[in-house]
């Protein structure tokens, strides 16, 4: 059994019919990525997983319990964190206000401790920046930011929505180096993005999303071979 | 920076012209002659002059600022051209009113401001003194600036705190006299204002104190932070006992009508803390505020009334956790439509609710239970045992073999001013404490999320909803405490006391003493509600001076007098990025 699972979901956003009965799996240990142009469903998507929107009909099951009925708030207490589109901190907060609302999920203070060392190596500019606003980082910082505040939650799986989204290309890649070492220190990550290059390269297996239904699945390799997928992501002729 | 090596005569045109419209509209308003013969510092200054010329004064003085620093001579041209062109509008006005009527127009363009405009001589002759001493305080105002920093602050400082004192004059000469004697009230006050040697005294104090403060405020301070850490401790509890009894004695010390507006002052803090709570914390904008203070106060009425509204002879202490518990449950009740709203549509909301909780206090349908529009009556005041009387009796008697106290013990009735204050004081600290406890909590940190991005306080797993509801709750909850008070302080209440203005003045008070700030509550409170209260000899003008200091302060200190944290951070990286985006700016014209 997958860690989550998604079986032929339909979501809604009043009359718009935003996702046709998809069904993504993801196992531990992954780096699963959804690639799509805009408005292909990849946001709905993991707002449905999230609680943030309810799927009309269909399953999503995380380590084999329900998610539709759990509100959004409670989706981090079962292990996933969500790094949403458009970074997603508190802007008027610090740094180190962030991560600490970060871990608000949890008590144990230990583990929280370790965790925040765990983010401030991994990511040594927001240590230089503990005391500065979110709203006057850069956007690379911001976006490490909210990817740190997500791990503050320790989740088993994190859900990331277009984390390159309007970076400098060397942060592009250095992003996607990042996206890597969260997996290799365990964490089950679902990567949306647009940018299918730089997702296709560091993912295990990925997801064609084309106006709310899966048009292809296959291994990361297997969809960086494919020929569709070059010409219509990949800018390959 | 703007970089004029060249003299501007826009910049002066526009200030004098500026100067000159707000010292028109003083005139025309009649507020200069209301107070030109009422002394501040007998013999020396009265409150007309200042309100006449305060407008030449301080535009003359930001004109010159805009004067390159080096160009000395620029700047004091800027303020005597601004000190000039005040008074052309005035002449204006004077020329005008001497040729023909106005005061078909504007009632308050009587003989006697036009005297006073020209110190009494003829139009031509009063205008040239009036452009003459308005250039020459232009040409003073820019001149001060010269004077280094270090002088400045003391001397303005001294002056503040005179014409502060000054204005106050009657109200302290009263209570010197009764503190004192007469004999010592009228030596330092004469008729409503301070004497001239006593007010050069304090002037000259205040200055020379505010000097000593500014030089050795450094080495003060570092002493204090290397004295050991237990004496700091020590030294900061004495300092809280020292204001304990300070606000322990205040009644004895203020007198009946100081106790009156102060515990005028204390009902809005409350208020001031519970909006503080849902505004300040948790960012929702409630305009309806007035709503629970009402309820607070409709529950306190009818269960302690004498009249034949009343449901149960409580007393004020057992009403009091009922009028709490009403009136936080009034809180969820809103609070749960309005979940799914934000800014601007909760306001509007919020504002129905509190017309729609005034029009039920006046309708018929609720009539038989309040009384409409006749209100609810004969509301006890609080009774509390007198246990001076109590403990000195057990003693007494002790000695002398009676028999001891017992219940019921001997109560007294708290009536006057000065005593109910205490109620007040102790319900105001209540609220801070509670304030201030949840404002570190964990619920504090819940607020503080939803405030700053509901959608991110989702993902970490932060409940809006009851996060949301606990905000109203809490917030109701103080407002209806402070109805309790209110409704018992009054012994009757009426649904017009509970408008919308209520609302509306609990809001501009907090955003005046910073949002989310405990001491701006205070602070807000003092200046909205203290002061109109003890200006009350200049009548509705007190209302425009209040309009005034709303715009003023939010053009010169938006954030607020005591700003909170988080505030006051916000502004400080706005100031640095404002000198950083400078600095770069002045690097790429190098
Ligand atoms: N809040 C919303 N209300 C209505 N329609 C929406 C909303 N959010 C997204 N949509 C629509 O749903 C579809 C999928 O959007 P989204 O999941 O954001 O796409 P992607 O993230 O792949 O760019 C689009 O057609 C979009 O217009
Ligand atoms: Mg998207």
């Amino acid at each position: 059994m997958a860690m989550l699972e998604l079986n032929n979901v339909h979501a809604f956003y009043g009359n718009i019919h935003a996702l046709k009965g998809i069904s993504i799996e993801v196992n531990e240990g992954e780096i699963v990525t959804l690639i799509g142009a805009n408005g292909a469903g990849k946001s709905t998507t993991l707002k449905t997983i999230s609680g943030l929107l309810k799927p009309r009909t269909g399953s999503i099951t995380f380590e084999g319990e329900d998610l539709t009925i759990f509100p959004a708030h409670d989706i981090v207490y079962k292990g996933i964190a969500l790094v949403p589109e458009g970074r997603g901190v508190f802007a008027k907060l610090t740094v180190i206000e962030n991560l600490d609302m970060g871990a608000f999920s949890r008590t144990d203070r230990e583990g929280i401790a370790a965790d925040l060392d765990r983010v401030m190596t991994l990511f040594p500019r927001l240590e230089e920046r503990r005391k500065q606003i979110a709203g006057t980082l850069s956007g690379g910082e911001q976006q490490m930011l909210a990817t740190a505040r997500a791990l503050m939650a320790h989740p088993r799986l994190l859900l990331m929505d277009e984390p390159s989204m309007g970076l400098a290309p060397v942060l592009v890649e250095s992003v996607f180096e990042t996206i890597q070492e969260i997996n290799q220190e365990g964490t089950t990550v679902l990567l949306v993005e647009q940018n299918a290059h730089m997702a296709l390269q560091v993912a295990d297996r990925g997801y064609v999303l084309q106006t709310g239904e899966i048009v292809l699945k296959d291994t990361a390799k297997g969809l960086r071979d494919n020929e569709e997928v070059q010409k219509a992501y990949l800018g390959m002729e | 920076m703007v970089k004029s090596w060249d003299i501007d005569l826009r910049i002066p045109l526009r200030f004098g012209l500026i100067a000159g419209l707000i010292a028109l509209m003083e005139s025309v308003i009649g507020i200069v002659t209301l107070s030109w013969e009422r002394s501040l510092v007998a013999n020396v200054v009265t409150m007309g002059q200042v309100l006449l010329f305060a407008p030449a004064i301080v535009i003359a003085s930001m004109a010159a600022k805009q004067a390159n620093q080096d160009k000395k001579l620029v700047s004091l041209l800027y303020g005597l051209v601004t000190g000039f062109l005040t008074a052309i509008p005035l002449i204006i006005l004077i020329a005008m009113a001497t040729a023909f009527d106005l005061r078909q127009f504007m009632p308050n363009v009587s003989p006697a401001l036009i005297e006073l405009l020209t110190f009494g001589r003829s139009p031509v002759a009063g205008s040239l003194i009036l452009l003459g001493v308005t250039s020459l305080m232009g040409l003073l105002a820019a001149a001060f600036d010269f004077l280094p920093k270090f002088i400045q602050r003391p001397l303005l400082m001294g002056l503040i705190v005179t014409l502060t004192i000054g204005i106050f004059s009657e109200i302290l000469s009263n209570r010197l006299r009764d503190l004192v004697s007469v004999d010592f009230s009228r030596a330092i006050f004469e008729g409503k204002a301070l004497k001239t040697i006593i007010a050069a005294g304090l002037f000259a104090f205040v200055a020379v104190l505010n000097f000593l403060w500014n030089q050795f405020q450094e080495p003060i301070r570092g002493a204090f932070g290397s004295l050991p850490p237990r004496l700091t401790r020590v030294l900061r509890v004495l300092v809280i006992l020292v204001l304990i009894a300070l606000g322990l004695l205040i009644p004895t010390i203020a007198g009946t009508y100081l106790s009156e507006v102060i515990n005028n002052v204390g009902i809005f803090v409350l208020m001031g803390l519970g909006l503080n709570i849902v505004v300040g914390f948790a960012g929702l904008l409630d305009l309806g505020y007035v709503a629970f203070f009402a309820i607070g106060a409709y529950s306190m009425a009818v269960f302690t009334t004498e009249g034949p509204l009343g449901v149960s002879n409580m007393s004020f202490w057992a009403a009091i956790p009922f009028c709490i518990v009403i009136a936080a449950f009034a809180g969820i009740v809103l609070g749960v439509p309005v979940l799914r709203m934000r800014g601007d549509y909760l306001a509007i909301v919020t504002l129905g609710f509190g017309e729609i909780i005034r029009i039920l206090a006046l309708s018929d349908l609720l009539k038989p239970y309040i009384g409409g529009a006749q209100g609810v009556l004969k509301i006890p005041k609080p009774t509390i045992i007198n246990f001076f009387a109590v403990i000195r009796d057990f003693f007494v008697n002790l000695f002398r073999g009676l028999p001891l106290p017992k219940a019921p013990f001997e109560t007294i009735d708290l009536i006057k001013p000065e005593q109910f204050y205490y109620i007040v004081l102790a319900g105001c600290a209540l609220a801070w404490f509670v304030s201030w406890r949840l404002g570190e909590s964990r619920l504090g940190r819940q607020w503080m999320a939803v405030r700053e991005d509901e959608d991110v306080a989702e993902a970490v797993g932060i409940k809006l909803v009851s996060t949301k509801l606990l905000a109203f709750a809490v917030g109701a909850a103080f407002s209806g405490l402070s109805g309790a008070f209110f409704a018992s302080k009054l012994t009757s209440i009426f649904p017009h006391s509970f408008k919308l203005d209520i609302s509306i003045n609990v809001l501009c008070l907090i955003i005046i003493g910073g949002i989310g700030s405990l001491p701006g509550v205070v602070v807000g409170s003092i200046i909205l509600v203290g002061m109109p209260e003890l200006l009350r000899e200049f009548k509705e003008y007190r209302l425009l001076m209040y309009g005034i200091l709303l715009v003023v302060m939010m053009l010169a200190r938006p954030e607020g007098f005591i700003p909170s944290a988080v505030k006051r951070r916000e502004m400080l990286t706005a100031d640095e990025q404002m000198q950083a985006s400078a600095e770069t700016e002045s690097a790429a014209g190098d």
